[in-house]
């Protein structure tokens, strides 16, 4: 109040002395600091529109309606095609599940024709060849991507990182050829050698049907051993791109505090890298997982198919779903697709509740708030 | 510590003094200066090491397999070397060092030896099928003709694939006339217009991008070929190729759109602009090249794909261009083909093709690379030179019309000759 009065004086000689415009002057001051103590109620003036608060929301124009609807039809038909493949996969499929029942799922054999048919076998070569593949793709994408973004530097890292993104892209055809036409041959040796050596492993044993150790070469072609290995060098740039990313985004602040505690280079992607970047592992690893899973052609390709479980993965025969459909669809009659169908659907449930359950990983941990994946 | 000690007296001098205070260096006086440290560069001390211990490796492996223990194989040696490798290395830097930076050290090794692993299996595959295909990549008639008079015993300077490559572009063709429209008005969707819907669409696009693309093919084969059309045709291929790569170019331009700066819509909005000028002349421009690298990378996979295309498009000798009306190989399907026959011409015509699709795949990757290497606004040299010279115009126009209106009172005819 008294700062108030002082400028009202100094307002009051500035002036001149007038009377009126003091007054017009303390007021002003009082509407802006004393706005607390003398709270005045407006009227409300007459409302403008006669129907009460004018509605904030515009008409839209001829042109947004437009759009609008075109946006709107869009989304529509993306919808209704994603839809359309899974309604009538699901709706084919019945009609074999039907026949088949719950031997679907415990059936080896594939012979839709004599109603005797399921997806054990070849389930299980899927999932075989994929977690071969995972095994050897994990070290080696985990390590590249931690080399890319923690050791490389400068021009090197950028061409690092082109090529294996370029190396995603590399159709799936090229590596079945180069594993039926080189890794084939070359790698019977080390099937022979894990063989010899590891056979105490179950699945690292090779057997014949007497249950005799087989030591010759034509026994270990074809294996899902082969299969796996052409299957991990084609997911290994997608697994090492999603984890570089998640990577690359560990904050600065927090490495500079790990090296300034005196933390190794190690040290330091122990404590914040790898926890950091823990959501772009799974996850990537299991988009890659995914990806293996419904891998066809490399498989078809190098694959001896067979229909019974055969747990020694070194030794020659496999199977899987895709391959199974790949090699199947052309002789079948409309039953027999139907059934191709159902296991078509199978692998499609499966990569699908895998690629959600990744998702959901990679949103939730800190890297991957605002990565693509 | 000398300077610390210095450091003193010369805040000192410089509080007696009158002037303002200024930041300055402290006189390291007598002061020897060591040597600049380098933080950066490899040491001798880094690289003999690991010289040493792959020598070492390598000799005791070799004594190992050759003289004291049962091993045999290529690759058993490869293995063992490398295992004595990792801990020679370990050894010899455990001489000089505590086991924390051991360990770090042995660890950087092992991410470099990843990497070089993957690095040269990669490189190895692409080198090895360009390699095997060369026979048939020099051989003009390669690329100009079909197969349609090639038998497997002819040899390399008869048919090619010209056929192959053509079924290839009509079919992505067709693809993208069909995915890249409706993916992007669909991703627009998904971020400008948003609600409920959009988030089941959101999620159905999300869902099917695990569809493995064999399923894809079943589904076109069921429902297209033996339910319509009753023979395989490009278009049914087109249509395989599709259904794989539309939630592929959908989710990659929703992602790209999401990140179109917000104040630049809003700003669009609050100038008066109606929503459909908002997404064509703002979000739909700054989001270009996103938009391109988005569909070309959707582009590289769609053609790489055998697996819809081997139940959809047939197999074909003959050059076909009409999509609708029978059978039409494309590329990978082609290669596919060529490698099951058992003459070593018709494998190498197989890898020719994989060499072919590769380049392909490789150019396309290249132009995504150069549209979508630089963000919104970001100019290549030449239009950079462009907009200098046409800001260059500009000023002169500007001051020609300055002096213009300036000379004008005092002789309106002068300047008006100019013009």
């Amino acid at each position: 109040m008294m700062r108030l009065r002082r400028r009202h004086i100094n307002a009051d000689q500035t002036v001149g002395g007038e009377p009126a415009s003091s007054a017009t002057v303390f007021d002003e001051v009082a509407d802006v600091f004393l706005a607390d103590e003398i709270t005045q109620i407006i009227d409300e003036p007459e409302s403008v529109h006669p129907d009460g608060a004018r509605s904030l929301s515009s008409r839209p124009s001829t042109s947004d309606r437009i759009f609008r609807a075109v946006a709107f039809a869009a989304g529509g038909v993306t919808v209704a095609i994603m839809l359309a493949v899974g309604l009538f996969l699901a709706v084919r499929a019945g009609s074999a599940l039907q026949v088949s029942g719950v031997s679907f799922l415990f059936e080896q054999q594939w012979n839709p024709e004599s109603g005797q048919f399921g997806i054990a076998a070849v389930l299980f070569g899927t999932v075989t060849i994929a977690v071969i593949a995972v095994t050897i793709s994990m070290p080696l994408s985990l390590g590249t991507s931690l080399l890319i973004s923690e050791v490389l530097r400068g021009r090197v890292k950028q061409w690092a990182i082109t090529l294996v993104d370029l190396m995603a892209a590399v159709p799936s055809v090229v590596f079945g050829l180069w594993g039926v036409f080189f890794l084939q041959a070359n790698v019977i040796p080390v099937s022979q050698w894990i063989s010899t050596y590891f056979a105490w492993i179950p699945i690292f044993a090779v057997t014949d049907a007497d249950g005799a150790a087989a030591t010759d070469a034509s026994a270990f072609t074809s294996s899902a051993f082969i299969a796996g290995i052409v299957v991990s060098l084609m997911i290994t740039p997608t697994q090492t791109s999603i984890m570089r990313e998640a990577f690359m985004q560990a904050p600065p602040g927090e490495r500079e505090a790990a090296y300034a505690l005196g933390s190794t280079r190690w040290g330091m992607v122990m404590a914040v890298v790898l926890p950091f970047g823990r959501g772009g592992i799974i996850g990537g690893t299991m988009l890659a997982l995914g990806r293996a899973l419904g891998e066809t052609i490399a498989i078809y390709m190098i694959i001896s198919p067979i229909f019974y479980i055969n747990w020694q993965v070194l030794k020659t025969g496999g199977n899987s779903i895709s391959a199974l459909i790949a090699l199947r669809y052309g002789e079948a009659s409309e039953f027999g697709l139907s059934a191709l169908m159902a296991a078509g659907l199978a692998l499609f449930l499966i990569t699908l509740a895998i690629n959600f359950t990744a998702s959901s990983i990679v949103a939730r941990s800190r890297s991957g708030a605002n990565s693509e994946a | 510590m000398s300077t610390t000690i210095e450091a003193p007296e010369i805040s000192d001098a410089a509080a007696s003094e009158p002037e303002p205070r200024r930041t300055s260096t402290p006189d390291p006086g007598d002061t020897p200066v060591g040597l600049r440290r380098s933080l950066r560069a490899i040491r001798t001390d880094d690289v003999y090491p690991v010289i040493g211990a792959a020598a070492g490796a390598m000799a005791t492996a070799t004594l190992l397999f050759g003289w004291i223990a049962p091993l045999t194989g290529m690759v058993g040696w490869l293995a063992v070397s490398f295992v004595l490798f990792i801990v020679f290395y370990g050894l010899l830097v455990s001489v000089v060092a505590d086991l924390r930076e051991v360990i770090d050290r042995v660890m950087t090794v092992l991410l470099a030896s990843a990497g070089i692993i993957l690095f040269t299996a990669l490189v190895f595959v692409v080198v090895f099928v360009i390699l095997r295909g060369a026979d048939a990549l020099f051989h003009w008639n390669f690329f100009v003709q079909d197969m349609q008079y090639a038998g497997p015993l002819d040899g390399l300077d008869v048919g090619g694939v010209s056929h192959a490559i053509m079924g290839t572009l009509i079919q992505i063709g067709i693809a993208l006339a069909i995915t890249v429209p409706l993916g992007i008005l669909t991703a627009v969707f998904l971020n400008e217009i948003g609600g409920p819907f959009a988030r089941f669409v959101r999620t159905v696009t999300d869902a099917m991008t695990a569809l493995p693309s064999i399923v894809a093919g079943l589904f076109v084969y069921s429902a297209i070929i033996l339910l319509i059309t009753g023979q395989r045709s490009g278009f049914a291929a087109a249509m395989a190729i599709t259904v794989m790569m539309l939630p592929i170019v959908v989710r990659a331009a929703d992602v790209v759109l999401r990140l179109v700066a917000g104040n630049l819509r809003e700003a669009a909005l609050a100038l008066g602009a109606s929503r459909f000028r908002t997404v064509w002349h703002v979000v739909l421009p700054t989001a270009r090249s996103g938009l391109a690298t988005a569909v070309i990378l959707g582009t590289a996979r769609g053609i790489g794909e055998t697996s819809p295309v081997l139940l959809t498009s047939g197999v074909t000798a003959v050059m076909n261009l009409n999509p609708f009306e029978g059978p039409m190989i494309s590329l990978p399907l082609q290669v596919f083909d060529f490698v099951r026959s058992p003459e070593p011409n018709m494998i190498a015509r197989g890898f020719g093709a994989a060499a072919v699709l590769m380049l392909l795949v490789l150019a396309l990757f290249a132009i995504a690379r150069v549209i979508g290497g630089r963000g919104p606004g970001e100019l290549t040299a030449r239009q950079r030179r462009a907009v200098a010279r046409q800001s260059q115009n500009d000023l002169i126009r500007i001051e020609r019309a300055a002096r213009a209106r300036t000379a004008a009172p005092a002789a309106p005819p002068a300047p008006q000759e100019e013009s």
